[in-house]
């Protein structure tokens, strides 16, 4: 069942003369983790934040078209209401922390809701578990390392119960360190809880490995949809038009098909088995 | 003119806080040279380069930036040699346009008003950043203002320019104009150092590499013998390049040295 669905969609900032996003058409079905890759100023942010209300509430812009998510009307509900199903992680997880502790920041979305104290307790446990902060409750949000905020900007997104996360380059200030705990994080709670997640990403080789569906967005159209495996070797001609990068491996198989079975790899695991000596 | 060598004898760190970040590291960079840093975070890494033109100075050891020792000269002085670019532009720029902010060095170190014109025009549009001069930065991305940093270092034309983490948050065609800029750093004799996780970046680009772990100079020597150096690797936790990674599973190319690049590896084809 498609728990995203976009049809002709196109987002105008007021003082701009370029659509942001001109006519998309997507689909998601639920549980899916869907990449969106793209140049800078290609539609991606603007793209996950028409998914979690934040264009046109909160910032300006006209929209038209259709967008449905998670059952609702993104511009036609608060963006709070909006966020018990559409979790949000933005790249700079410091810019989102303000309270002294992490139980308190996690606890502030679930407050404003008027979320009864039992419940709140409950939710925050478990998003902590989730990503792994167990312990970390009366640390400062400010005294714990990147990837460790950057976990908890997701644990206060999932304590609401979001069916949706939305992740706009949510590494794009970390370390390798960082980068891997998100990444896990974000694959465990795709997998094993079934949110559905769209994540904008510069880090290729590790959307490779677990995207199911790659959206390449040009100059706010979507140019291609697919599999890693179907998109990646079709852009590697491409790669300095359409401003995203190919995993290594791709770049390199795609040079030298004849030495790899079946199709072209994205992965160093996928070329270690196909490569014929 | 020898240019300026950047020579660490004995070198130590330790903050206020008693936490020693580095210790006993010796090494010389010298002019032109292409060279790396790498490591965890932690690592002493970032500590080490922040010496190089006197952001820190050292609490054991010397250093000498070519004929200065960093503890007896400003950082004033150290800059207008050693550029440092940081790794956050917010950390960085400050200025009300990328004019401005690209004005501003040229300025401190004297030029006067036409020459700075010319030079921020020129850099501008080695950069692409022509059309955002009148922009305030802030109004910019993350990627693009962390290249209007990168400019308005190159601008000053130091012998020695350090980017830390320069492509982190970067796409397709930020990386590109970052790794173009390094080569033309490297034809015009400048040393570039670069502190980086991005271990495609370090293999292609750099020549030499300093491995940083717990505090310590642990390997210094070309990344093709790097990245087959498995103690190291493990050590460090230092993730090769898909391509080193393939090569080595396959025993592909030379046993001796690793395979560092895409267009390397097409050689053994």
């Amino acid at each position: 069942m498609s728990i995203i669905k976009i049809e002709n969609l196109s987002v105008q900032y007021l003082e701009q003369e370029d659509k942001a996003l001109d006519e998309i058409s997507l689909e998601v079905e639920e549980g899916e983790f869907v990449a969106i890759l793209g140049a800078h100023g290609a539609g991606k942010t603007t793209l996950c934040l028409s998914i979690n209300g934040i264009v046109p509430n909160m910032i300006n812009a006209d929209m038209f078209g259709i967008i449905e998510v998670a059952g609702e009307v993104p511009p036609k509900i608060p963006v709070r209401e909006l966020a018990r199903k559409v979790g949000s992680v933005f790249d700079n997880p410091e810019f989102q922390m303000s309270q002294l502790t992490v139980f308190e920041e996690v606890a502030l979305g679930l407050q404003n809701l008027g979320v009864d104290k039992e419940t709140i307790i409950e939710n925050i446990t478990t998003s902590l578990e989730l990503v792994g902060l167990s312990g970390f409750e009366e640390r400062s949000p400010f005294e714990i390392s990147g990837g460790q905020q950057q976990r908890l900007a997701m644990a206060s997104a999932l304590s609401m119960k979001p069916q949706i996360l939305v992740l706009d380059e949510p590494t794009s200030n970390l370390d390798p360190i960082g980068k891997e705990e998100v990444f896990t994080v974000t694959r465990k709670i795709n997998q094993e809880e079934g949110l559905t997640v769209i994540i904008a990403e510069h880090e290729v080789e590790v959307i490779a490995e677990y995207a199911d569906k790659v959206i390449l967005l040009e100059q706010g159209k979507i140019t291609q949809v697919g599999t890693p495996e179907e998109l990646f070797p079709k852009i590697v001609e491409m790669q300095s038009n359409v401003g995203v990068r190919i995993p290594q491996i791709t770049d390199f198989a795609s040079r030298v098909p004849n030495k790899f079975q079946g199709s072209i790899p994205v992965t160093v695991e996928q070329a270690i088995e196909s490569y014929i000596q | 003119m020898s240019g300026t060598e950047i020579k660490c004898t004995k070198v130590g760190h330790t903050y206020p806080n008693g936490v020693q970040a580095i210790k006993d590291v010796d090494v010389t960079i010298n002019q032109g040279e292409m060279v790396s840093v790498v490591g965890q975070n932690g690592s002493g890494k970032t500590t080490l380069v922040k010496h190089f033109n006197g952001l820190l100075k050292p609490t054991d050891g010397d250093i000498t930036v070519g004929d200065l020792n960093t503890r007896e000269n400003p950082v004033g002085l150290l800059a207008e040699r050693v550029g440092y670019v940081f790794q956050n532009p917010n950390h960085q720029i400050f200025a009300a346009s990328v004019h401005e902010e690209l004005s501003f060095g040229l300025k401190n170190i004297g030029l006067g008003e036409s020459e700075i014109e010319i030079k921020v025009k020129d850099i501008a549009e080695e950069f692409l950043l022509t059309e955002y001069l009148e922009l305030n930065p802030y109004r910019l991305g993350f990627s693009l203002r962390k290249t209007v940093g990168m400019a308005s270092i190159i601008a000053m034309e130091p012998d020695v320019v350090i980017l830390d983490e320069p492509t982190t948050g970067q796409d397709y065609s930020g990386v590109k104009t970052i790794k173009e800029s390094m080569a033309k750093l490297k034809s015009e004799g400048k040393t570039v150092i670069v502190v980086s996780h991005d271990m495609p970046l370090v293999a292609e680009e750099t020549d030499r590499v300093l491995v940083m772990c717990n505090t310590e100079l642990i390997f210094d020597g070309p990344p093709a013998d790097l990245f087959i150096n498995k103690p190291i690797l493990e050590k460090t936790n230092l993730k090769p390049p898909q391509i080193t990674a393939f090569a080595e599973a396959k025993n592909y190319g030379n046993n001796e040295k690793a395979i560092l690049s895409v267009d390397d590896a097409l050689k053994y084809t």
